[in-house]
């Protein structure tokens, strides 16, 4: 998928030895002893931030571009969507928007093999599965408890997956799916079957503790693994830097030789040109690598959150000067495309949406035996 | 065309709301994202943003009014370019906050729940003729583990110190030097971590046997056992399953104090989406690993320090499998039934022996499986016995005993000459000391006196 070679990052453990097969031998010991020794991993541990930073721009077709903005819109009027049919009462219990955060799935799935790559995220995992090509119908079906739904509506907003597409959840327990998409990443290498994982979570995630258990594994084990934090800048109520002692996510991976690298998640082109140079990486069995993605959610954490711990005029901003569809679709004018043609895409989604709620609003609730049904996959 | 703006749910309990503020008047031009008015719930001030485009028609509910029940039309907009915004075209008429699902309670005691139809397979026949080797429990789990990874690629072996050390407990003793470290693998000190690492292998496909260096430790990882393992099939409609087996020992050790001499059957055996397996002898522990590593289900295995070394008779067989879910007469009896599990069969088998010398006949049960678990064969031993006693290493309250019991009362209530009773560890944190830790623990000396209790002797 890599668009064009550009130089291989260095590879951070490059100069550490190689595991021992058997105890660490007498001298390794004594030589802790010995004050650390700087090597060049910690600059190796940058190199990815830099490559990043010296191209910082997917360079997308237009057809690409295109279907970028299409992937986001149509995210936007779901959540849209969504959130009204929550205000109905069609839709119960918790529900996460990603409005405002569209442009960092779009940017890093964009990049992958989807049916081959895995996927994996926390609850507010709506956009994540629309960006993956999983049909509106089924997953507004779901979010209204409907049979038709992805899991046949015994999963709800927070637990959805298709291991058709390998979208593996869609987890509730915050930071769960860090391990877990390790776990994914190890079949990959276990198979040697080329594939990556890509697993998300949030700044507030960040400060679970296996996800560090995690990071530690993964480095240890090279696996092929992206974790990537959407630092929409709240954990619910919580922000960053009251939650948080080193708010740059990308550098915790660091004590881990993980390399990071800070990405503008309101970019689509930008995330995805640095989803490119993760990728390289990761796949060069090189193991895993750090993104973070400073991203913006407009709504509340969750449909009953007021947000009243940040300001209207902070919201306002991100919206006015970087929501990311906006910014797609004034490239897609500086290139030319015609008005016409966005707005031929606009309706497409309108009726895209329209037609899945319709779905999830029609169709009838589970069959009362799936209440027994899915307990065990055997019967003993 | 007009859109109709509705009072909406702001949490998922609210019913009305008050109308607080309007931040916006009719001939007003908005855009998704929005806001067009303050509306206070029950806990708090939310704020409710447009999600179309399009002029603000009439505003039908005036500002402070309370009350304002989910679903009332508050407000029109002018759709712009666009005729009848899908929004209104296929939102449902106006009834307040439309419940779907009309008297769930009815609907759920309509519901046919599964009978408990599917009768577990009898143990297989052992051919006559057929070796039995002297096997400790140890041996036979390792044997298990080894024979399923000579059968299946996607068997992995995970967990601390399971290869170059050979176990902690010495169960993984050879499989590094068979199946080498892409296979058998050392893990860092990290039970939450590797817990979940292994529980995402397994929903990737693979299937992972993952050790705990003992059940204490998995407390740290239980949320993945539970909430990853258990549930996924569940919640994603029979989509994403999670074939894993969690093992280790588990119960009470020796002298090691309270927070390393814990029985967690009860925990797991409590959580619907898991298979609970607690062997007692080398036979059983073979037959029921095999089984669990095949199982599309997650498992947990529990073993017993103190049982590891014991030594037992296991047929010599190419593939040794047992049914998961089938309790097994271990001694057969007439007077009475001890129902137990892991270590506390051996003291059942103990007891009934000193009774048998006291003229009473009794029949020890050795449920094996802990969840699902077999009524069946523990009501019909009840049937012919009509007295029982529950034998369980663990704590009293809450047990696998507080469960049997419960049985018996809703199943087997007619078929009762006595009460039953349960013989558990002392309800206390397990001490150190020698003699405080063996008055806290079962024996089969609490076992007699429970059975002559029940045969009123």
């Amino acid at each position: 998928m890599a668009k064009s070679a550009r130089p291989r990052a260095a590879n951070p453990r490059s100069s550490a030895p190689k595991p021992a097969a058997v105890a660490a031998s007498v001298s390794d010991v004594s030589a802790a002893l010995s004050s650390p020794v700087e090597d060049d991993a910690t600059f190796a541990l940058r190199s990815l931030q830099q490559s990043h930073a010296n191209n910082k721009r997917y360079d997308a077709s237009d057809a690409e571009l295109l279907k970028f903005y299409e992937q986001m819109v149509l995210i936007r009027r779901f959540e849209e969507k969504a959130g009204q049919l929550y205000g109905l009462g069609l839709i119960g219990g918790f529900c996460h928007l990603y409005i405002g955060q569209e442009a960092v799935a779009v940017g890093l799935q964009s990049a992958l093999n989807e049916g081959h790559d895995s996927v994996i995220t926390g609850y507010r995992d709506h956009g994540h599965m629309l960006a993956y090509g999983i049909d509106p119908k089924v997953i507004m079906a779901e979010l209204t408890g409907r049979g038709a739904g992805i899991s046949r509506g015994k999963g709800g907003s927070m637990h959805m997956f298709s291991t058709e597409h390998k979208f593996f959840g869609g987890h509730g327990i915050v930071g769960a799916q860090v391990s877990l998409g390790a776990g994914l990443a190890f079949g990959h290498k276990y198979r040697d079957d080329g594939g990556v994982c890509m697993a998300y979570f949030g700044d507030g995630a960040a400060n679970q503790g296996q996800v560090y258990e995690t990071f530690n594994m993964a480095a240890l084990w090279k696996l092929p693994i992206v974790f990537v934090v959407e630092n929409n800048g709240y954990a619910m109520g919580t922000a960053v830097k009251r939650g948080s002692a080193e708010t740059h996510f990308y550098r915790r991976g660091t004590a881990f030789r993980i390399p990071g690298m800070p990405v503008n998640g309101m970019d689509v082109l930008e995330v995805r040109q640095a989803a490119e140079v993760a990728l390289e990486y990761v796949r060069g069995g090189n193991g895993p690598v750090l993104m973070e993605l400073n991203t913006y959610r407009y709504r509340g954490h969750s449909m009953s959150d007021p947000a009243k711990y940040r300001s209207r005029e902070e919201v306002q901003e991100m919206r006015d000067k970087h929501d990311p569809i906006e910014g797609a679709k004034q490239e897609l004018l500086k290139r030319g495309v015609t008005e016409e043609a966005i707005k031929d895409i606009d309706k497409k989604i309108r009726q895209q949406v329209a037609q899945a709620a319709d779905f999830a609003e029609s169709s009838p609730e589970p069959d009362m035996a799936e209440l027994y049904t899915d307990v065990l996959v055997e019967k003993y | 065309m007009a859109i109709e703006l509705k009072m909406p749910a702001l949490s998922p309990t609210m019913e009305e709301g008050t109308l607080a503020k309007w931040l916006v008047k009719p001939g007003d031009t908005v855009k998704s994202g929005d806001i067009l008015a303050e509306i206070e719930t029950d806990k708090a001030t939310m704020e409710f943003e447009s999600i179309d485009e399009g002029t603000i028609g009439e505003l039908l509910v005036s500002e402070g009014t309370e009350g304002v029940k989910v679903g009332t039309v508050i407000a029109t907009l002018q759709g712009e370019d666009e005729p009848a915004a899908p929004a209104a075209a296929s939102a449902p008429a106006a009834e307040p906050a439309p419940a779907p699902a009309a008297d769930p309670k009815a609907q759920a005691a309509a519901a046919i729940a599964p009978k408990h139809d599917a009768k577990p397979a009898a143990d297989p026949e052992i051919p006559a003729g057929t070796t039995m080797v002297p096997t400790t429990v140890r041996e036979a789990l390792r044997d298990a583990m080894a024979e399923e990874m000579r059968a299946d690629s996607a068997v992995f072996v995970m967990g601390e110190e399971v290869a170059e050390y050979q176990g902690a407990y010495k169960v993984t003793q050879g499989l590094l030097e068979e199946f080498g470290d892409k296979r058998v693998i050392d893990t860092p000190i990290t039970e939450y971590g590797f817990a979940g690492i292994g529980a995402g292998a397994a929903m990737g496909g693979l299937k992972p046997v993952i050790e705990f260096m003992t059940f204490n430790f998995a407390m740290q990882a239980i949320d993945h056992i539970i909430n990853s393992a258990a549930k996924t099939n569940y919640m994603s409609g029979g989509q994403m399953r999670c074939p894993i087996v969690f093992r280790g020992p588990n119960g009470a050790a020796a002298r090691v104090g309270a927070q390393h001499s814990q029985n967690y059957g009860p925990w797991y055996a409590a959580v619907p989406g898991l298979v609970v397996i607690a062997p007692y002898d080398a036979a059983d522990a073979k037959g029921l690993l095999k089984a669990a590593i095949r199982s599309q289900d997650p498992v947990v295995f529990l073993e017993n320090e103190l049982v590891y070394g014991r030594t037992f008779d296991v047929p010599q067989l190419d593939d040794f499998v047992l049914p998961i879910g089938k309790a097994r007469v271990v001694r057969e009896g007439k007077d009475v039934t001890i129902v137990s599990y892991s270590i506390g069969v051996g003291f059942a088998l103990e007891a009934a022996q000193q009774l048998a010398e006291q003229g009473i006949d009794a029949e020890v049960i050795d449920l094996r499986t802990l969840r699902p678990l077999d009524k069946e064969t523990v009501l019909a031993s009840l049937a012919k016995t009509n007295r029982m006693v529950v034998a369980e290493e663990g704590f009293p309250v809450c047990s696998i005993a507080s469960e049997i019991i419960a049985i018996a009362m809703e199943e087997g209530f007619d078929h009762l000459d006595a009460p039953v009773l349960r013989v558990c560890d002392e309800d206390v944190p397990l001490p150190y000391a020698a003699n405080l830790e063996k008055a806290a623990l079962i024996d089969a000396g609490k076992i007699v006196a429970a059975v002559k209790k029940v045969c009123y002797r």
